[in-house]
């Protein structure tokens, strides 16, 4: 579904990402963690092409996403991607948000996108609130807001950047659960977090990156029984310890 | 002080008979009215567009933008209007220079002070648009990129309606400095409500009157404009956010 292959990026001379590969396959669930500045976040935008990448190459469903002849709009509007800040856009009401996209993007009608939207706001246990605005909401539900817009584009895989971040720590597990349900039908995730209960619970694969390196990525189990590097270990050590 | 007044002077018979002095001060008004209207559409438009360029990620097209705003916004307005009146008919491809010369006068004086006004206002306005553009959170256009819509449609439907709710308050601003700078068209000639309050005092030697007149009007159309644009941010307000409810 995703292959990463030999990508690098630059600011200049600062190295973002150095050589990186992995691959996901369908339906399974890779939690990308590492150190802050790890390069994590730079990855996970450059697979839907909101961060260019100088070398290497990226195919995401058979489409390279570094071709510049690569009509990204078309590629983004299949795959959902989850933000740390959310990002619903705070001048339309619950309902627009998940409407807009499907009708600009997929071409449906108003009534159509509408009820899309309105079926995985019940899914994601908000229906109540279909009529507010953003704003008006908390930031756990807010955030499961953004992950129904994301599904009603009906996506083939799905990017969560740090989706649990920004939230009180009392509303971390409503966004995990939601999460968790979605891995567990089978959804193909690509998950940027420090959440290691979540990838202890779902996770295939774990990747573990340092200073835009990909230093670990191997089975979830043999991730956290048996991390190979040194600076793995030591991250594991002092996470898990919380 | 032995100053008569005489605030009758307005309903007063013109020197040319064909009206009362309030009438000169009412067309005056029109014309200020007019003109700033038509130069604040003029100013929204482009500037809007200018506003939008700056921040595209293409080179060329920000850097064009960014010499129009630094252009209209470095040179005085007094000079631009000069400019526009008396410099560029001559620079203008003969016919066309020709035939604007001989045109009605009011309907030059009008088209230039319009378009020069419009310009000189939509520089401002655009760097209004591109910090409005600029204060909203990085991760919105990215959210918009994500689902898919293209970057124009991102602008349209995710950028603009909130950078533009944002700018309402310096954008007031503007509109209200539109028909104060009008008064500098009253300098090629445009009988607008400045030029108008100064003809009054030529004819009637009555100046507190003439401009106490035109003070009133100038704070009138100010206040109209206020208390429109506050109605207008009040019903754009986005619920939960900055103030709303």
């Amino acid at each position: 579904m995703i292959q990463i292959s030999n990508v690098s990026k630059s600011y200049g001379t600062f190295d973002v990402l150095k050589d990186c590969s992995t691959t996901v396959s369908k339906g399974e669930v890779i939690v990308v963690c590492g150190p802050s500045g790890s390069g994590k976040s730079t990855l996970i935008k450059c697979v839907n092409g909101l961060e260019p990448f100088q070398s290497g190459e990226i195919i995401v469903n058979g489409i390279s996403v570094g071709d510049p002849k690569t009509n990204l709009s078309k590629l983004r509007a299949r795959v959902g991607m989850v933000f740390q800040n959310f990002e619903l856009f705070p001048h339309m009401s619950i309902t627009d948000n998940l409407a807009i996209a499907q009708m600009k993007v997929l071409g449906r009608s108003r009534d159509e996108a509408v009820d899309k939207g309105l079926k995985l706001l019940d899914r994601v246990g908000l229906k109540a609130h279909a009529h507010k605005f953003p704003g008006q909401l908390s930031g756990g539900q807010q955030q499961r807001v953004a992950i129904a817009r994301a599904l009603a584009m009906d996506p083939i895989c799905m990017l969560f950047d740090e989706p649990t971040s920004a939230l009180d720590p009392e509303m971390v597990n409503e966004v995990l659960d939601v999460m968790t349900e979605l891995a567990q039908e089978g959804m193909t995730m690509m998950c940027v977090t420090h959440e290691m209960g979540f990838a202890r619970r779902v996770a295939n694969r774990v990747i573990f990156m340092d200073h835009g390196r990909i230093v670990e990525d191997d089975a979830k189990e043999a991730f956290f029984a048996n991390p190979r590097s040194e600076r793995a270990q030591q991250f594991l050590a002092k996470i898990l310890h919380h | 002080m032995n100053y008569q007044w005489n605030w009758h002077v307005f309903l007063q018979p013109t020197a040319s008979g064909d009206d009362v002095y309030l009438g000169w001060m009412l067309s005056g008004l029109q014309m200020t009215v007019m003109l700033s209207l038509s130069a604040w559409v003029i100013a929204l438009l482009l500037g809007a567009l200018m506003g939008v360029l700056r921040t595209v990620p293409n080179k060329l097209l920000s850097g064009l933008a960014t010499a129009y705003v630094e252009l209209f916004r470095n040179i005085p307005l007094l000079v631009q209007l000069f400019i526009w009146y008396f410099v560029l008919p001559e620079l203008l491809p003969e016919a066309i220079g020709n035939a604007f010369k001989q045109s009605n006068p009011v309907f030059q004086q009008f088209l230039a002070a319009m378009v020069c006004l419009g310009l000189f206002t939509s520089a401002r306005v655009a760097e209004q648009v591109r910090s409005g553009i600029n204060s909203l959170p990085r991760g919105q256009k990215n959210a918009g990129l994500a689902l898919g819509l293209t970057l124009p449609q991102t602008y349209r439907f995710v950028m603009l309606p909130m950078a533009f709710r944002l700018i309402v308050p310096p954008l007031t601003s503007e509109f209200l400095n539109i028909f104060k700078n009008s008064a500098v068209c009253s300098t090629i000639g445009l009988l607008e409500l400045a030029a108008q309050g100064r003809q009054l005092v030529d004819y009637t030697a009555q100046p507190y009157e003439s401009f106490i007149a035109v003070t009133v009007a100038y704070v009138a159309i100010n206040v109209i404009v206020m208390t429109l644009m506050k109605k207008m941010e009040d019903k754009v307000r986005v619920p939960g956010y900055m103030g709303g409810k």
